[in-house]
């Protein structure tokens, strides 16, 4: 049973080694700096006309802090800060690894062009809600789930982000938003109950928290401990958090409700996170019993991607379309998960970096498209290319990213994964991902062709045409960018994924940055 | 002692499960509150549960002796009941919110974020 892992003789090996350098800084900076600018905001909160002039510099600085942390762990590869100078696996360590930093720094950039983007589409009662308080605080749990170490933080940070979108989802409380956030947060608290029970098993047996503590010693209790009854409760509780089928209803029930820069900022990141969690957990920490479930994971991957575009299909409602592709992504990643090769890593990594941008910029698009084309209604809306043929034309490049078409980021995670799964002969796992894209071209192309093609339709009533506003078509513009850039030129980014994987099927580096007393031993 | 709190978290888990398959809120939520409870038993139990020695390392020793109480299931708990005691207030005002809004706390009625019977897209141009 639980127990200390190793009895001390000499308590020096207590103490850290020595002051940390400042770039280590960088690990925690990004959860500290949204902790406190978060509190400033509150503080502010019935300011609302100063809030977003501090949030969303407060946020280019967070991008940056990301990407030079993503810079660090690039050129010197994995960090390791530890809490209060008591050595792991005792003490609570932030470690980040190439696919922490990669997430962590992607994500920051999502965030910057929703907080520019909600000051537009947030008014003054949601600024009076608290959007941006919320906005940092979401950001400093989505980080923190990044960039720990440590298995029980990232129960707590999975919680400090839930609390946050819990307050987002209610931004302005009005009846659909009550309906959707009662469904939300009661299969999410279930989600996050259920990964707390795993971490106490979790705890039962190894006796420890620590993921790098957990990665030496799973391979010697295995055998003896129930390790697959608790892998299968992780990969439970985060299939859940990743809106995989069959615990996906959570998802489009609640994600067309609120503010669309919040559901851009949900269905770019929340879901994310799971796919992370089950990425370090059963990728990184479990790989044996990953194995021992990928047939499952498989099953679970197509039929997440199949059934999620279907609904797609089937929705009238824009924003519960796109909600339904939130879910099919998610199937397409899970199916890395499952291939569980170097290969199948990779891809999931790259296809949930692009998602993260892509689908973010959906609900973007749509948002103002719908000022445009009149309502999110297929039946109702049109004529937003006749208004506005540049913004058509963003949307229509969103839309081939999303389905994967050439030469958007869609394509290169797709065809990594097709040929990963037909590497191991699952050609049924490379052709429900063909199909997927196939049926998501039809969706997002029948969204395009009846809300943006065809001609307003003649209501009498024309209505008033506001021109759009800037820093909202900026923020799209930018996400825009980021996926076109990466579509065309994918080298960098890809073996950056390569490389993200390569650390999670061989932690020895990971652990090495955990203890590196050890290593020397 | 250990087998006799896994039977109780197993009725705590048993009696939750019971309370999340009814459709009224107010049950859901007793449900959350009691499978928090469990979960917080369940990791007390999976440190070592003694109450004979105190985890205090003695001046002679450099480490606690097997036979004391691990002190670190208890932070985690401390932990976890800080969250969930957070996530039940919010629960707790979002159903009561939405049965005034709603006027019902049965989740089958609540289908204004998914109205039954909705328009299908339309089929051609």
């Amino acid at each position: 049973m639980a127990g200390t892992s190793k009895v001390l003789e000499d308590f020096s090996d207590v103490y850290a080694p020595g002051p940390l350098a400042l770039a280590d800084w960088l690990i925690v900076a990004p959860v500290v700096w949204c902790i406190l600018v978060g509190s400033v905001l509150l503080m502010l909160r019935k300011r609302t006309d100063v809030q977003p002039l501090i949030a969303i510099p407060a946020l280019g600085v967070l991008a940056l802090m990301t990407l030079g942390l993503l810079a660090h762990v690039v050129e010197g590869g994995t960090v390791t800060m530890t809490m209060g100078r008591w050595l792991p696996p005792f003490g609570i360590s932030f470690t980040v690894d190439l696919l922490g930093a990669f997430f962590a720094a992607t994500s920051s950039l999502v965030a910057l062009a929703a907080g520019i983007y909600g000051r537009s589409d947030v008014d003054e009662s949601g600024r009076r809600y608290g959007f941006y308080p919320f906005l940092m605080l979401i950001m400093a749990g989505i980080l923190g789930a990044f960039l720990t170490g440590d298995i029980f933080n990232l129960y707590v940070w999975f919680e400090v982000l839930l609390i946050s979108s819990f307050g987002l989802l209610v931004l302005g409380s009005e009846r659909k938003q009550l309906d959707g956030a009662v469904k939300y947060a009661f299969l999410n608290l279930i989600a996050t109950t259920l990964f707390l029970v795993a971490t106490g098993y979790l705890y039962g047996l190894f006796g420890t928290l620590n993921m790098a503590d957990i990665a030496i010693k799973a391979s010697e209790l295995r055998g003896t401990a129930p390790l697959m009854t608790l892998v299968t409760l992780y990969l439970l509780a985060f299939a859940m958090k990743a809106a995989a089928f069959p615990v996906n209803f959570w998802l489009p029930a609640s994600y067309h409700t609120p503010r669309l820069v919040v559901s851009g900022l949900f269905a770019g990141l929340l879901t994310k996170v799971g796919v992370y969690a089950l990425l370090r957990i059963l990728g990184m920490l479990f790989p044996f019993e990953r194995q021992e479930l990928s047939f499952l994971i498989a099953i679970v991957a197509a039929l997440t991607m199949i059934l999620g575009v279907l609904g797609a299909l089937a929705q009238n409602d824009i924003r519960r379309a796109l909600g339904f592709l939130v879910i099919s992504g998610i199937g397409v990643m899970l199916s890395g998960l499952a291939l569980g090769s170097p290969a199948g890593l990779s891809g999931a990594i790259l296809y949930a970096a692009h998602s993260m941008v892509v689908m973010t910029a959906l609900y973007f698009a749509a948002g103002l498209g719908a000022r445009l084309g009149g309502g999110f209604e297929l039946s109702s809306a049109g004529g937003v290319y006749a208004q506005n043929a540049a913004m058509a034309g963003l949307t229509l490049m969103l839309f081939f990213s999303v389905a994967g078409l050439p030469p958007f980021s869609g394509l290169w995670p797709k065809i990594m994964l097709v040929k990963a799964s037909l590497d191991v002969g699952a050609w049924w796992l490379a052709g429900s991902i063909l199909v997927t894209g196939f049926l998501t071209t039809i969706t997002v192309g029948r969204i395009w062709v009846l809300a943006y093609w065809r001609p307003a339709p003649d209501t009498g009533t024309a209505a008033a045409v506001s021109p759009l506003p800037v820093g909202a078509t900026a923020a799209l513009f930018g996400l825009v960018v980021i996926t076109t850039a990466f579509g065309v030129w994918p080298e960098p980014v890809m073996a950056l994924a390569q490389e993200a994987a390569r650390g999670l099927l061989d932690p020895s580096a990971y652990v090495l940055s955990v203890f590196p007393a050890e290593a020397s031993q | 002692m250990e087998s006799l709190l896994a039977i109780l978290v197993g009725a705590l888990f048993t009696v939750a499960i019971y309370l999340f398959l009814s459709k009224h809120i107010i049950r859901i939520l007793m449900g959350a509150a009691i499978l928090g409870n469990a979960v917080n038993l369940l990791i007390f139990t999976a440190g070592r549960v003694t109450r004979e020695v105190p985890p205090i390392i003695p001046a002679s020793a450099d480490a606690l002796s097997d036979a004391a109480a691990n002190p670190l299931p208890q932070a985690l708990i401390l932990t976890a009941i800080v969250i969930s005691f957070s996530f039940f207030a919010f629960l707790l005002v979002l159903g009561y919110r939405a049965f005034q809004e709603l006027e019902t706390d049965s989740s089958d009625e609540m289908r204004v974020a998914e109205p039954v019977g909705e328009q299908s897209p339309p089929a051609g141009y």
